[in-house]
């Protein structure tokens, strides 16, 4: 790998991103392909690649590179088009602040505190895992209790097992992963308890990660008390009914040395939210315009920090357009105003971005609230997608072209997904 | 090694006795069974100074609530921990309530409280408009404070131990002897001399009290459940705000910590010693009982959860004495307000050392402060900048919710941390929003480095709380 | 008489729910499959299920102590852990470079095991 560290940062840059993970590589690459001259990534960790660096298992570039590779390939095969792109990247470093005429406070231990000078910002932290907490389960407070993705650090890049009999609460994919991960490794699962009736993380996932192990996966069920002084020594579960009360009468112990927390991620957005950017309550993330524009002039977002997607292909995609239009601020060719918001309608848990154009094509990515099969996706009056089943855990992704909203004059378009036989009536 | 005095226990009161005891010439040794200070009832704690007119006359704490909450300033003063006097008020819903109310005010009147003042609904409304509005009146005392109680064991021992204090952590005393000419305290690790032996040990003041055949003070135990929310809350309530006790319960509070963060709780249900355990009954009495107080509260809210257990004297009272055992001091039974009065004990202790024939001389020596630790986020860009030059690993983040850099939890090492519990309490790193998940893997590796262990010998707190275990393959090589 | 066997595709997130109708050893028909990866998918899970494998192996003189390696091509399901003690007794120099091969022809199966990321000497 080249030298990353620029040994001078310029004062100026046309474009800053916030995160060297997979949104902030697509991003600096597509503000570079927009005319943007300088950009420089920020990245924390002492090398970029964000998340993937740990995600040491197969599902990534499908639809970029087409072919499946891992998580640590995806990434230096995109690191290397950004270097070749003559992007600047800062590793071990921070994004302190960022004031209203974008000056970037930065604090790195190579440069110090300093600031650069931003034509644009985009904003590519990508997310947190959900922990213990957010959920209250009740009983002690012992250690190995964790978030799949901090175990996912410690057994693929530190080499450490989180523990030798490990329950894990959540079906979320990183957890299914894990249980993978810690089963070749030689770890014991005892199980995967999940509080709704259906598996959180995708389909594949499940089979390739608990059914080719026999891992049990108990739905409807989750932890309901935690046992153990210094360190866990077993959790009771339970059963849950439809308004998700554990029944108790029904609760069994499982003894573990580690319980594992998969329960979903949450856009990672605290300097989005000191910038005062107007956020998406269901989402959390920044609202967007169709150039991925957060409310404030030239901020920009991407990836998991806007909203959580299943797939990391959709989120360089998302990004390379993210990045694109920074550049394309930054060298004074603001995109014209969107003049169509979308409205989550039936069964449409959020939609990003939240403003199209009637001029050009977008990629919409939209999650359920509810599996439905089989089923329609309708954009108001002016046009409707068969969809052979939608679920929670799965985006749906459409691309919307000019032609589909020719007719379309309104300023609201409803985005509805209905059971087939509702959309036939 | 001989001492003149040996105190067992840790918490709040045993460090705020070891550092008064460390202005004399004297040895003195402080016994922790954990691996840190104040790991105990002190951390698990609401965090409130009060005001002064609560505990009620005629008892040991009514004697030193007051005295305790006036030397918080210099102790604030001397050493770097959180302390701020942010007033708190005893709400009233109905007639009973207001009586409860002048009784307090006449109560902490004749103890010269200062500041005492009923608030009528209006004023309370102007003053805290997220209170709800079927509270009548109020009583609102200035002089009540919050602390971060952890941060004040950590100062103090940090300043005894720099005033010459031998403080044993994770040793744990098996057995005490009184001979000839003083005490023999044994531990799991090897034993002392001492001639005078001061039992501080919270919820084990009993067992180690029948260690030696002193009187016991028939300790009870009281767990309270303790429930943070997340920063969104900030400001929403500004002072303590306390109901009127009923005869059952003292009631739930709502408190607003010293990093302005609110705190709801504590329950008080009779426990084990050791049952520190949250329970889905605490959360739900908590949450009704802070919702009475502040409607706007909601569980949604809650970032980090937490219970500690209060030690109850058969008489409710703090059990602050010497013993048939000569030389062998009980400052046991010290549940609410206890961290109040700490520092008004420690001087009481140090007098009864005196007339128990302890010679005090003061020792010219003494250093009252100790380094404040650098709070890099708290800085403004060019003292950062600074600060950064000086030492680059404050240009490195560690925790990204709390903003707090490598340099502080290195610091944090160099002054005691040995536990990610140790590190959390002192840098706040891992307090935030993500619970530790990405630094958690920085300070662990900080920790090694820096103390020489593997990572899979760094705890959480202490004994048996291993965060990473060896790969097998490693472990059968 | 024809026998039917369910399958999830684990060819894409799609996660199709495939059904394979079989005669005796013929397979007759399969159906659910979005695209040809599936039919392909639920043929080959049917006789001979084969997995790819993903797992790490020591390193020495890199950043961090573990490299992420996976097979090139997919291996018989029931070969995994296998494939995974076997890598166990490894230790790897740095630098390794992406693809490189650090187990040809794990246990006889004919598939090597590559690095799937580079890492330089520290």
């Amino acid at each position: 790998m080249p030298e990353l560290q620029p040994r001078h940062l310029q004062r100026r840059y046309d474009v800053v991103v916030v995160g060297g993970g997979p949104a902030g590589l697509a991003a600096a690459l597509g503000a570079r392909e927009q005319g943007a001259e300088g950009v420089l990534i920020v990245d924390r960790e002492s090398e970029p690649g964000g998340i993937l660096q740990q995600c040491i298992h197969h599902g990534f570039g499908l639809h970029h590179f087409k072919e499946e590779l891992t998580g640590p390939a995806y990434a230096e095969r995109y690191l290397g088009q950004v270097l070749e792109h003559d992007v600047d990247i800062l590793t071990d470093a921070y994004v302190l602040d960022v004031d209203p005429s974008r000056r970037v406070g930065l604090l790195s231990s190579r440069h110090g505190r300093t600031e650069v000078d931003a034509g644009a910002v985009v904003l590519a932290m990508g997310a947190r895992e959900r922990t213990r907490q957010a959920i209250r389960i009740p009983g002690t407070r012992p250690a190995g209790i964790m978030t799949a993705g901090f175990a996912q650090k410690l057994v693929n890049m530190a080499g450490y097992l989180p523990g030798r009999r490990v329950a894990i609460l959540g079906s979320g994919d990183i957890g299914l992963i894990m249980a993978r991960r810690l089963v070749l490794e030689g770890a014991e699962v005892v199980g995967v308890f999940e509080l709704m009736p259906h598996a959180n993380g995708l389909t594949r996932n499940v089979v390739q990660c608990l059914h080719d192990f026999g891992i049990p996966l108990h739905l409807s069920t989750t932890v309901v008390h935690i046992h153990g002084d210094e360190r866990i020594e077993k959790v009771t579960v339970a059963p849950v009914d439809e308004s998700f009360t554990p029944r108790m009468d029904q609760a069994w112990d499982v003894d573990c040395d580690t319980l594992l927390v998969s329960i979903g991620l949450i856009p990672d957005n605290e300097l989005a939210r000191t910038l005062g950017v107007r956020l998406d309550p269901v989402t959390t993330g920044p609202v967007v315009t169709s150039s991925m524009e957060t409310s404030r002039d030239g901020v920009f977002a991407c990836g998991n920090t806007v909203h959580i997607h299943d797939l990391v292909d959709w989120v360089s995609q998302e990004s390379q357009l993210a990045g694109g239009a920074a550049g394309g601020y930054a060298t004074g060719r603001h995109r014209r105003a969107d003049n169509v918001r979308l409205l989550p309608g039936s069964n449409v848990r959020s939609c990003i971005p939240h403003t199209i154009t009637t001029e050009r094509e977008h990629t919409i990515f939209l999650r359920v609230t509810k599996s439905l099969a089989p089923c329609t996706l309708r954009l108001g009056e002016v046009y409707e997608r068969p969809l052979r089943y939608v679920v929670p855990g799965e985006m749906v992704t459409l691309k919307v072209r000019p032609r589909f909203l020719q007719g379309f004059h309104g300023g609201n378009l409803r985005v509805d997904v209905v059971a087939r036989e509702e959309a036939a009536a | 090694m001989r001492f003149d005095v040996v105190i067992v226990g840790a918490g709040i009161v045993g460090c705020a006795i070891a550092r008064e005891l460390t202005r004399y010439r004297l040895d003195v040794a402080l016994i922790e069974r954990e691996c840190e200070v104040g790991l105990g009832t002190s951390k698990a704690n609401s965090g409130i100074i009060h005001g002064g007119h609560r505990a009620a006359d005629g008892t040991a704490k009514g004697a030193t609530e007051y005295r305790g909450n006036l030397l918080w300033d210099e102790l604030a003063h001397d050493l770097p921990f959180g302390f701020q006097r942010i007033g708190d008020l005893t709400v009233a819903f109905d007639d009973d309530d207001e009586r409860h109310l002048s009784e307090l005010l006449d109560q902490g009147r004749r103890r010269g409280v200062t500041g005492l003042e009923l608030w009528d609904s209006e004023r309370l409304r102007r003053e805290e408009p997220n209170l709800s509005h079927d509270i009548r009146s109020a009583l609102h005392a200035p002089t009540s404070g919050v602390v971060n109680p952890y941060e004040a064991c950590f100062a103090l021992a940090e300043s005894a131990v720099r005033n010459g204090l031998t403080l044993l952590l994770e040793h744990t005393v098996v057995g005490i002897e009184r001979g000839e000419s003083g005490f023999t305290v044994r531990t799991d690790r090897g034993s002392l001399e001492a001639r005078f032996v001061i039992n501080a040990a919270g919820v084990h003041g009993d067992a180690v009290a029948r260690l030696v055949g002193a009187e016991e003070a028939g300790l009870r135990f009281r767990k309270g459940e303790e429930y943070l929310l997340d920063k969104r809350l900030v400001g929403f309530v500004t002072r303590v705000v306390f109901p009127c006790p009923s005869p059952t319960s003292k009631g739930i509070l709502v408190i607003p910590t010293y990093d302005g963060t609110l705190m709801v709780g504590p329950t008080a249900t009779p426990s084990d010693a050791d049952d520190v355990t949250t329970t889905a009954q605490g959360a739900q009495a908590v949450f009704e009982g802070a919702r009475r107080l502040v409607p706007g509260i909601s569980e949604e809210d809650c970032i980090a959860e937490f219970a500690g257990v209060r030690a109850v004297a058969a008489d409710e009272d703090f059990a602050i004495h010497s013993t048939a055992v000569p030389g062998f001091v009980n400052v046991i039974g010290i549940q609410s307000p206890g961290l109040t009065a700490a520092p008004a004990i420690a001087l009481d202790v140090v007098e009864l050392l005196r007339s128990e024939g302890l010679s005090l001389e003061l020792d010219d020596a003494f250093i009252p402060g100790i380094d404040a630790p650098i709070l890099f986020a708290q800085l403004e860009p060019e003292e950062q900048a600074r600060v950064v030059r000086g030492d680059p690993r404050f240009g490195r983040i560690a925790c990204r919710c709390e903003i707090v850099t490598e340099g502080e939890v290195l610091h944090a090492i160099e002054r005691g941390a040995r536990t990610m519990d140790g590190i959390k309490f002192r840098t706040r790193a891992g307090m935030g929003r993500c619970q530790g998940g990405f630094c958690a893997w920085r300070c662990m590796r900080l920790l090694a480095d820096t103390l020489d262990i593997d990572i899979s010998e760094v705890t959480k707190r202490g004994g048996r709380s291993w965060i990473a275990t060896p790969r097998l393959e490693v472990e059968h090589a | 008489m024809s026998e039917t066997s369910h399958y999830l595709c684990i060819g894409c997130p799609l996660g199709c729910r495939l059904e394979v109708d079989t005669q005796g050893d013929e397979i007759l028909e399969v159906r659910g499959n979005a695209c040809k990866r599936g039919d392909t998918f639920a043929r080959q899970e049917h006789v001979d299920p084969r997995r790819f494998v993903t797992t790490t192996v020591a390193i020495e003189g890199a950043p961090w102590p573990r490299l992420p390696v996976a097979t090139a091509g997919s291996v018989p399901k029931h070969v995994m852990r296998e494939v995974c003690e076997a890598l166990h007794g490894l230790r790897l120099e740095a630098p390794v470079e992406l693809g490189q091969v650090v187990l040809p022809d794990a246990l006889g199966t004919g598939i090597d095991v590559v690095a799937t990321r580079s890492m330089e000497r520290r």
